[in-house]
């Protein structure tokens, strides 16, 4: 039984697909460099991971404070705050509020969270036309396909795919030509941004001191979904959240640099309540939901830093397993080093998600990017060991007998005896059952050189 | 001189060469007597009981001795630098692997200060280095065995990801075999394009790794440990 067994699946399928290996790395790559170059300009990147690191640190620790100050300013403003334990709760909150105002045409800005509820298939599900607006977000959506990426969800998908799938939802041919297709999504958006009942949208983060959102975008339908319908209702992870907007500040600048390179996004949108008396846009509600699903048991645990996680992906372009497998392999909402931390913790019961703490090498690429410096190889290997009855009995065993037998140096050297007995039979192998057997089906075991007595001075 | 159970099991020689590398650099080597293995595979498997077992035979073994502990791979260096505090704590070995993990030096962290300059060793060949993921990230080396290198003669020449594991990961080259090769080509594609045909490294298991795939590949590539090059292998 190999030790991943559903991520291995997976990533055998991805490690054929030669468009989505191209595509990944291509994109990764751009983000890598971006992210080098643009943190290259600030004078001092390392200590502003460290006071990054700082804010979000003090921020988790104080998180029932902060969110008890944040909710009392945004409800001062006419906002409303929906406190969900889990997916259920979110998204009753948030059928309730359709419901509520007979909501036909949901648009939907980039959310992650809303991903973790599975939003949209509920929603659906009601007769509810929901229709995501960012790009990547509408590629996929038209795909019938989860993010494979943090920030760029379509990040697979090149422009003969997207064109595929949009000469299909449009009836007639759109060229794989990228201005062509961007032009095609704004024609198909621009009415239902116009008529849509309600607005959904992600929340990067709350700010405290005012009871605010900041919503971080490039593509502008962020500030469509939360200021055009009546309704916007944005759905937050209770630990997005900072003191003020010093704090803030820090974060952006860390946030759009780590995560695409740029100083910072296009469009910046800081939301303090619905449309205010005198004021001539924005929507008549604010909702916010604060989305627990799973973070409380982590607040309290060996992993609670693994909460300052800001979401810039910055860990998933230069982790090499992401890199060769894409997103879709990790079969969890979020991918990469920080999916295959975060996704084990929120679902600790599920033995699929718990695999994932194994699918590194524990390079430690993702450390060395993250603005914020989580500790994810340490992580991982915290989850390994808290799940460590989750490895087979046979392997078990063999550590087991392994650790008998090296707890000695006679046992030590007997297998040295053994190696060189083996090793020239091995050497002709080709695959095999185990461990042996997912060595050599791609790799030989190199050969080891005869060293004279003589040579082996200080050896015993 | 902690030469580590890969070598120990598979490239003695290797150990030899380190040996050969510290006389010339003005050391009297000896060896961490009854010494294995640091405990690595089982703790990055999440076993604690069966890496302490191992690596108490090692620690007890280290703790006999006086001096640097010099090991030539940054990946058993971490481990009982870093790993190894914490693996014991709370345990009888704590004090001693605290007091063991100030010792261990990785080879070419200690060697770099005092390099010796030979140029005619490496005779202006050029190679590649692979930065190993522990040594380089947690250790932080990444000047000394490129000085090395160049003040033994040799022309290091820069690969596409140099820095890109090299997808061996322990037990993760055979928990998932199919990625863990797909890093090693990634890798040694990027050798082959740089021309040359010896790639250098401080990390025998990444060595061991890359020599294995380039053997079945039929790649006319070598994976050569720093000490074997620096003593003119």
């Amino acid at each position: 039984m190999p030790d991943a067994p559903a991520f291995a699946a997976r990533a055998h399928v991805a490690l054929r697909d030669i468009p989505l290996q191209a595509a990944v790395r291509n994109v990764t790559g751009q983000m890598v460099d971006g992210r080098r170059r643009a943190l290259a300009e600030l004078a001092d990147p390392d200590g502003l991971r460290d006071v990054a690191r700082a804010i979000r640190y003090r921020g988790v620790e104080r998180l029932p404070d902060l969110l008890d100050r944040w909710s009392t300013n945004l409800e001062a403003r006419g906002g409303q705050v929906h406190w969900a334990t889990d997916a259920d709760e979110a998204v009753t909150a948030i059928r309730g509020i359709i419901r509520r105002r007979g909501a036909r045409l949901v648009v939907k800005g980039k959310s992650m969270a809303s991903e973790e509820i599975h939003l949209n298939e509920t929603l659906e599900a009601d007769g509810v036309e929901v229709l995501e607006t960012d790009l990547g977000e509408y590629i996929i959506q038209l795909a019938h396909e989860p993010p494979a990426h943090i920030i760029v969800p379509a990040i697979h998908k090149d422009r003969h795919d997207v064109s595929a799938l949009f000469t299909r939802d449009a009836g007639r041919p759109i060229p794989p030509d990228i201005p062509a297709e961007a032009a095609y999504v704004r024609e198909r958006l621009r009415d239902a941004f116009l008529t849509a009942d309600v607005g959904i949208s992600g929340v990067n983060f709350a700010i405290a001191d005012t009871g605010s959102i900041c919503l971080v975008t490039n593509e502008g339908n962020g500030r469509m979904v939360s200021s055009v319908p009546p309704v916007h209702v944005a759905i937050m992870g209770m630990e997005r959240i900072v003191a003020s907007w010093a704090e803030l500040d820090v974060m952006l600048a860390l946030l759009a640099r780590s995560a695409t390179g740029q100083r910072l996004t296009s469009y910046t949108n800081v939301i303090t309540g619905p449309r205010q008396v005198g004021e001539l846009d924005g929507p008549e509600e604010l909702h916010v939901i604060v989305l627990d699903a799973g973070r409380t048991p982590i607040l309290g645990s060996e992993f609670r830093e693994v909460l300052d996680c800001i979401r810039c992906g910055a860990c998933l372009n230069v982790c090499p397993v992401y890199r060769h497998v894409g997103g879709h392999s990790y079969g969890s909402v979020y991918p990469g080093p920080i999916g295959a931390v975060l996704t084990p913790l929120l679902r600790p019961e599920d033995a699929e998600s718990r695999e994932l703490a194994h699918a590194s090498s524990l390079c430690g690429a993702c450390v060395d990017v993250c603005p914020v410096r989580i500790p994810l190889v340490d992580m991982l290997l915290g989850l390994r060991r808290r799940d460590a009855g989750d490895v087979g009995p046979v392997k078990r065993a063999g550590f087991s007998a392994w650790s008998e037998l090296w707890r000695s140096r006679p046992g030590f050297a007997a297998t040295r005896i053994a190696v060189g007995a083996a090793l020239p039979l091995v050497r002709r192998v080709r695959g095999g059952p185990g461990w042996a057997g997912a060595w050599l089906r791609t790799r030989t075991i190199p050969a080891r050189p005869v060293v004279k007595r003589g040579d082996r001075r200080g050896s015993r | 001189m902690f030469s580590t159970c890969m070598v120990d099991q598979l490239r003695p020689d290797i150990g030899e060469a380190v040996f050969r590398l510290l006389r010339r650099h003005g050391y009297t080597p000896v060896l961490v007597r009854g010494a294995t293995c640091c405990g690595q595979p089982a703790w990055n498997t999440g076993l604690t009981g069966a890496a302490r077992r191992v690596a108490r035979r090692t620690l007890r073994a280290a703790a006999a001795t006086t001096g640097p502990v010099v090991v030539p791979s940054g990946s058993c260096a971490t481990m009982m630098s870093e790993f190894w505090p914490e693996l014991f704590r709370g345990t009888g070995d704590e004090a001693a692997a605290l007091e063991v993990a100030h010792r261990v030096t990785e080879l070419s962290a200690f060697l770099a200060p005092t390099a010796v300059s030979d140029a005619a060793v490496g005779g202006a060949e050029r190679v590649a280095y692979h930065d190993s993921c522990h040594m380089l990230r947690e250790l932080g080396i990444h000047e000394a065995p490129r000085r090395l290198l160049a003040a033994s003669g040799f022309d290091v020449v820069d690969t596409a990801g140099a820095e890109l594991c090299c997808g061996f990961g322990g037990t993760f080259a055979v928990k998932l075999p199919e990625i863990s090769t797909a890093m090693a080509d990634e890798k040694l594609d990027a050798v082959v394009a740089a021309g040359v045909r010896r790639v250098v490294g401080c990390d025998y298991s990444c060595l061991f790794h890359l020599q294995g795939r380039a053997e079945r590949r039929g790649l006319d590539i070598e994976a050569v440990h720093l000490a074997e090059v620096l003593t003119g292998a």
